[in-house]
């Protein structure tokens, strides 16, 4: 979806238009990810990996104007990276390199930013902290976030919406008319994990 | 970050030292000449001795220009491997580049040899030398960027040109047990690496190769720069990955092509330079490090054209086995200083 694997098969319209008419620079502009996969570098400053975002946006040597400052402070402040701006990448925390490749997203400045599992290899402190983030930007923002995820309690609790991956029918709608039509409760082997409706969690079967 | 003036200073100094270095390269060697007369003689004064004014002008001084371009284009073609390879180890030499030109210049010289007893002629000189192993490195390019159309992962693109690394190596020993000793000893003098003896057209020559591989580089500077992230997150950023892949490898063979011809194979510049550059500017901003990469690879290996010419004695040392002898230290300290070998 994010252009980063070739389609498997039929195809992605965003905006009326189908991914593969899009010039890769209005593409920049239009939707900016999240990765799972390490950083080619880890030895790039906080603000230098932020700064990245903005390159769609500059010219061909990627001089930075007042506006792309402006935003690349906003994006860092909004992350709560100011202190850390000039720290490595290798010098950071799990979570405060999430923090800061969120920031580098968001500093792209786009409609869409679509996150590969945002909460894995943190606590769960951190894993709510980064979704409050989340909600926070598109709340603020209204940018369209969408992450992919396997901390299903976390999604019923934080999201707007959830899309529901299943082999055979998935099903999208908001994580309260999601827990009335039952849709969680196959998810896992009942004989192993079963949902509470009540208070939307999982339990494990002793 | 973006505002140069951090790295005004920095950058004041090294031109100062390249300047400094450019002249003491002029000064020493076998024969030493005094600096003053040095600069008398670059600007044209007539100096009182003449073999000196000689020796500057028709050796000295293009010896010191190829040592500037050597230095700073085997250094920026390690750059570029090492961003684009996602490899602190990366440089001009594991594409098999540097190989490719090896196995050229053997096979002139000592192919040459086994023809010559058919025609009594000798084919090598410097011109064809440097024709062989352009050819040499270049064929070697082709096939790689032939190879690295199928191939997407730059990781196996390194490990094949580590194997023609190892191809050629095979061949030229093959070559060496059939030749005789003086052919030999020429095959072993080119790869003793040098700046010299180069005229002055084929300085302008090298120098044209070099320019072109810089501007390519320029012109690539802010891919260069999205690359530190990693090639799905470039491709996410608008950056034509492909292409500039393309191009990156096609400025590193001309770069290190080129000169590995001219200059035989230099070794540990390409890696050790982008380095050592990224410790002294500690960013990792290509807008700083590709004229600063530049600077310090000309000012290092004019340093150790110096070393090599044994100032006042009549030894010329291998130049490859001096930039081995500082280059290998240099990567063992960074290693050893930052724990991990990091870019």
């Amino acid at each position: 979806m994010a252009k980063v694997q070739p389609k498997l098969s039929g195809s992605i319209i965003l905006k009326g238009k189908a991914l593969e008419n899009f010039e890769n620079k209005d593409f920049a502009k239009t939707l900016s990810v999240v990765l799972t996969e390490p950083l080619a570098s880890k030895n790039l400053s906080v603000k230098e990996l932020v700064a990245l975002g903005r390159q769609p946006h500059t010219n061909w040597l990627g001089t930075m104007n007042k506006r792309d400052l402006s935003v690349l402070h906003s994006s860092l402040k909004q992350l709560k990276l100011e202190e850390l701006q000039n720290k490595k990448c290798f010098e950071l925390s799990d979570g405060q390199l999430q923090r800061a490749l969120i920031a580098r997203a968001l500093c792209q400045d786009t409609e869409i930013i679509i996150l590969d599992e945002p909460t894995t290899h943190l606590d769960l402190y951190h894993k709510v902290e980064i979704i409050k983030l989340l909600k926070n930007i598109a709340g603020n923002t209204g940018k369209t976030i969408l992450f992919t995820s396997h901390e299903i309690d976390l999604a019923i609790q934080l999201c707007h919406k959830i899309l529901i991956i299943k082999e055979t029918d998935s099903v999208f709608g908001d994580p309260c008319t999601l827990i009335e039509e039952k849709s969680f409760d196959d998810l896992f082997p009942k004989d192993s994990i079963t949902f509470n409706a009540k208070t939307g969690s999982f339990r494990i079967v002793k | 970050m973006k505002t140069k003036s951090p790295y005004t200073l920095s950058f004041t100094v090294l031109i100062l030292a390249l300047l400094v270095f450019f002249l003491l390269n002029l000064s020493l060697g076998s024969v030493n000449i005094p600096l003053e007369e040095t600069i008398q003689s670059i600007f044209g004064a007539k100096i009182e001795n003449e073999s000196w004014e000689y020796i500057i002008r028709n050796y000295r001084i293009p010896k010191a220009f190829t040592a500037v371009l050597v230095g700073g284009g085997l250094s920026l073609s390690g750059l570029i491997m090492q961003t684009l390879f996602r490899n602190p180890l990366a440089g001009p030499f594991v594409l098999g580049i540097s190989s490719g030109a090896s196995l050229g210049a053997a096979l002139l010289i000592m192919g040459s040899g086994l023809l010559a007893s058919f025609f009594s002629v000798s084919f090598a000189n410097d011109v064809s030398l440097a024709i062989a192993s352009s050819i040499g490195s270049f064929i070697v390019l082709l096939v790689v960027l032939g190879m690295a159309s199928r191939v997407k992962d730059t990781m196996a693109l390194l490990i094949i040109g580590l194997m023609f690394g190892s191809i050629s190596a095979a061949v030229v020993s093959v070559l060496s047990y059939f030749t005789d000793a003086e052919r030999l000893q020429q095959y072993i003098f080119w790869a003793f690496g040098s700046v010299g003896n180069l005229s002055w057209s084929q300085v302008a020559l090298l120098a044209g190769f070099v320019a072109v591989g810089i501007l390519i580089t320029i012109a690539a500077i802010k891919s260069l720069n999205s690359l530190l992230l990693g090639e799905n997150y470039a491709q996410s950023l608008g950056v034509p990955v492909n292409k500039i892949r393309f191009f990156l490898i096609i400025a590193t063979g001309l770069l290190a092509g080129s000169i590995t011809a001219f200059a035989g194979p230099i070794a540990f510049i390409g890696l050790a330079v982008p380095h050592l550059t990224r410790q002294l500017f500690n960013t990792t901003e290509h807008k700083i490090l590709v004229p600063g990469v530049l600077i310090l690879g000309a000012i290092i290996l004019l340093l150790c054209d110096i070393i090599a010419q044994v100032p006042s004695s009549y030894y010329v040392l291998p130049l490859n086995a001096i930039t081995t002898i500082i280059g290998a230290p240099v990567v063992i300290w960074l290693l050893v200083r930052r724990k991990k070998m990091i870019f």
